[in-house]
């Protein structure tokens, strides 16, 4: 297929985000409905798009921000506290992320990065299960096909792959759910980023592209990255792209929009620029002021999502005394219930990390699971809490050996 | 219930794998009453100062620890007498109140527990016009109106490409390999010196052993590896006094000594080099000299680095600070004194020109050569040689290329310039003779990132390329 027919009408790709036929870097205005003061403003192109949404959604999207902002602060504040071990702040992105995953289809399917903890809120993930990775008490926090949504990728950028296998996995099922990728500026430097679009364009797979570019890879700016608008990457490989105030709610949602229609009607990928900020630390073992000019950050303050719907709202005259408590309450109970998931969350049994290597028996690990019970059991018998909870009592309690109590404190 | 019970709060590893964290100051006193995840104190770790919020809500009843002290990870730092039956308070010490609906371990690969009805269906795709809409992806009809969307083709953006690369920066270490850099260093190498006979030039065990051990190879490579592999004779002091010279250490040996010393042990150097295309600078020296507004003046390459220097300050005042640890404070200077080091027969000496960068090039070529004079001399004042902010030393007119300064103590920085050269260079994209100079800077890390000082010499590297870069700099 020539890349020309993408997206210039030689399929049944249509409607705005239509530039692949960009060639030779020519920057693509941002798409904002929300200005950073609150006004909205009219795009004739992504408007329709965004025209159902009333003003009890828009409430609830502002409500979804406030109470992603209070997890993201609250596991912040549970870093801090010894709870978690690490935490990758969201803080500033809440408009990208909850734009993108409200629009999002029960039978879509997730892809994400460890960044994006609100699309998993959006996506249903219980409040415990978001934090137990990052407590380092499992390997991975839930079961993807409950929710349709993979566990976070670590590896940056991994999950474009997964997100375009999977997406023709769809093709040849004859369906019309889309696979929904998340990743940041930095990962489109990622060769997996890049061969994820070749494949994507090549099988023109319903998979959507969908970078938060927060402007830094840990400590590298976008522009050391990419001379180019990130969405001008795309049309290199054919793929449609757009480029969107990633802290203006209602664009994200239109610019996600036409992707998933596009890609639903079988007209291929599509590639969403978000264009956001990550006001926080890389994670919460990382200091941005050794790196960061603090004037750029007050610069994004200014533009912070949140605040421009509050101001929307305000203007509409639905930001009421009583709404407004009511959200709060919302983000109190959901932090308090994601604090009391966490800590209270039991600890893994040492053995438990056998469970979850092979799905059927395998002698070689067998054999490994008992030399370290037995290892394990040479510490002397547990104390009785413990055994009566971790299931391998047997394995631990059959041999307490009084003469090794010294040791016991090494083993805890 | 309102019973109370005393919780401690242990400090955690608020990094990845920090093993102790400075208190840096208390947010709150013994006494005070603090709510869940109120700040309570800045801890410096190795990575960043963190705020750390309270855990519990309660009354603070101990600090364990004073600001400043370094504090392992996982001990006691502040207590709180809390109510015993707040149901947030769940937290450290691990004697936790259940959530809510206590949650299996939920794993993949081993079935979790599926709480929604299961997974969520598919749908055949539809390929029609007005695919059914949904709630959650209310789809607006007016939408399905503009299939074809006209796409405006624009020229192309000419981007102004990067033609002329005017500078490379040296310091990248030898090509070799782990081991080959511990059997070096266990021999004493510096493979600075040595020439790798690998693919790229490699540096091989056999090139180490070789070099140690002479081999064929040139005459000065095995010099240094001589001196590299010598051990220094215990010579009987009876003999000393027939081939050495004892002179007693005073003067201005034992001042710089002094200086050298505390400076090179208390602020962290680093240098970086820069090598430079300066004929652009050098045919501008020859035009300054020939015109009548510098007749009778002294211009050199160190006048035009020196100006360089100053232009380059303005855009990187970093570089012009000074680290005071008395007060723990850093002081900006808004003033340039610009350190010159000076070779005099009683030694080194580094006079400043006061108030340098409100000079003129006329103006500081004038006072170069006065300094420079006065310096030779031996007759700089005390108040010269105080006071200074920054320095430069000229280690070109000895014909030397590149050295690692060390600062002046109480400066953030000192520029070293190289001989200038005639080289082989790129230029306009073929090797031509050009000159060029090494530049070295050296910074006080503790003060200037490396994102600083590398500006800062790039600055002078470019106006020194390219002198019309100071109408872009001014």
């Amino acid at each position: 297929m020539l890349t020309d027919e993408v997206g210039q009408g030689g399929t049944t790709a249509s409607g705005p985000g239509n530039n692949a036929g960009h060639r030779g870097g020519a920057s693509q205005n941002l798409v904002q409905l929300i200005t950073p003061q609150g006004e909205r403003v009219s795009h004739p192109e992504y408007d329709p798009w965004v025209r159902d949404i009333s003003d009890e959604q828009l409430g609830s999207l502002y409500e979804d921000m406030v109470v992603i902002r209070r997890i993201d602060t609250e596991a912040t504040a549970l870093q801090r506290q010894g709870e978690l071990a690490l935490w990758p702040p969201l803080l500033g992105q809440e408009a990208s992320q909850i734009g993108s995953a409200r629009t999002l289809r029960e039978d879509d399917f997730v892809f994400s990065s460890y960044r994006d903890n609100g699309v998993a809120y959006c996506r249903g993930v219980d409040l415990t299960d978001i934090v137990r990775v990052w407590r380092g008490n499992a390997s991975s926090g839930w079961d993807p096909y409950t929710v349709n949504m993979a566990v976070p990728q670590i590896i940056i950028g991994a999950q474009t792959l997964h997100a375009t296998g999977y997406a023709m996995g769809i093709q040849n099922d004859g369906a019309d759910s889309v696979a929904f990728t998340y990743f940041g500026d930095g990962a489109t430097s990622e060769g997996d980023v890049n061969e994820a679009m070749v494949f994507a364009a090549s099988f023109q797979a319903p998979v959507v592209f969908f970078c938060q570019n927060n402007h830094w890879a840990i400590s590298e700016p976008v522009r050391l990255q990419s001379h180019v608008h990130i969405a001008d990457r795309p049309a290199g490989f054919g793929i449609p792209s757009m480029r969107v105030d990633g802290n203006d709610v209602l664009a994200v949602m239109a610019a996600t929009r036409v992707a998933l229609d596009r890609a639903r009607r079988g007209g291929g990928p599509t590639f969403i620029e978000a264009v956001t900020y990550r006001m926080g630390p890389h994670t919460t073992a990382d200091d941005p002021t050794r790196y960061r000019d603090a004037n750029e950050l007050e610069d994004w303050a200014a533009k912070d999502p949140i605040r421009r719907v509050k101001a929307l709202l305000d203007r509409k005259g639905l930001l009421t005394e009583e709404f407004e408590a009511a959200v709060q309450r919302k983000a109190d109970a959901v932090a308090r219930e994601m604090r009391a998931g966490c800590t209270g969350m039991p600890d893994p049994e040492p053995l438990d990390i056998f469970k979850h290597v092979y799905s059927t028996p395998n002698s070689w690990l067998d054999r490994q699971q008992d030399h370290y019970s037995r290892y394990l059991a040479s510490f002397g018998a547990p104390t009785g809490a413990e055994s009566e909870e971790g299931g391998y009592s047997s394995y631990v309690a059959s041999s307490g050996d009084p003469e090794d109590a010294d040791s016991e404190e090494g083993a805890r | 219930m309102t019973a109370t019970m005393i919780k401690e709060f242990r400090l955690p590893d608020l990094g990845e794998g920090l093993t102790e964290s400075e208190i840096v100051s208390w947010k709150v006193n013994v006494g005070d009453t603090v709510s869940l995840n109120q700040i309570i104190a800045e801890v410096e770790t190795a990575k960043a100062v963190v705020e750390l919020p309270s855990p519990f809500a309660g009354v603070v009843t101990a600090l364990h620890e004073q600001p400043g002290t370094v504090v392992e990870v996982g001990k006691p730092i502040v207590s709180f007498e809390v109510e015993g039956d707040a149901g947030a308070q769940a937290a450290a010490g691990g004697a936790a109140e259940a959530p809510a609906a206590k949650r299996e371990p939920n794993l993949v690969g081993y079935g979790a527990v599926v709480e929604t009805t299961g997974r969520p269906a598919r749908r055949p795709r539809n390929f029609a016009a007005s695919p059914p809409v949904e709630t959650a992806e209310a789809r607006p009809a007016e939408t399905d109106a503009p299939l074809v969307e006209p796409v405006e083709i624009k020229p192309a953006e000419t981007r102004p490409l990067e033609t002329k690369p005017a500078a490379t920066v040296a310091g990248e270490r030898p090509r070799s390999t782990p081991p080959v850099r511990k059997l070096a260093k266990d021999l004493g190498v510096d493979l600075e010196h040595v020439t790798g006979s690998g693919p790229g030039g490699l540096i091989t065990r056999d090139d180490v052993r070789n070099f140690v051990g002479g081999g064929d190879l040139p005459a000065a490579a095995q010099e240094l590896a001589g001196e590299a592999a010598r051990t220094p004779e215990p010579v009987p002091s009876a003999q000393a006094s027939e081939r050495e010279v004892r002179t007693p250490i005073k003067g201005v040996r034992k001042f710089t000594a002094a200086a050298m010393v505390s400076s090179a042990f208390t602020a962290p150097h680093v240098t970086e080099f820069l090598t430079v295309d300066v004929t652009p600078a050098m045919e501008l020296l020859a035009r300054l000299k020939a015109s009548k507004a510098f007749a009778g003046l002294k211009l050199t390459p160190l006048t035009l680095v020196a100006k360089a220097a100053l232009i380059a300050l303005r855009r990187n005042p970093t570089l012009n600070s000074r680290w005071d640890e008395a007060n723990q404070e850093i002081v900006q200077f808004n003033y340039v004194n610009l350190g010159i080091a000076a070779a005099t027969p009683r030694g080194l000496t580094v006079p400043n020109i006061k108030d340098a960068d409100r000079m003129t090039l006329a103006e500081l070529s004038t006072a170069l050569t006065g300094l420079t004079e006065t310096a030779r001399a031996g007759k700089t004042s005390p108040a010269e040689l105080s006071g200074g902010t920054i320095s430069i030393t000229n280690i070109g007119v000895f014909g030397i290329d590149a050295g690692t300064p060390i600062l002046n103590p109480g400066e953030a920085a000192i520029l070293a310039m190289g001989a200038v050269r005639k080289m082989p260079w790129e230029y306009q994209d073929q090797i031509a003779l050009r000159q060029v100079m090494t530049l070295s800077l050296s910074f006080d890390h503790r003060l200037v990132d490396g994102e600083q000082g590398s500006r800062f010499l790039a600055d002078v590297g470019a106006l020194l390329a390219d002198p019309g870069m100071a109408l872009a700099m001014v």
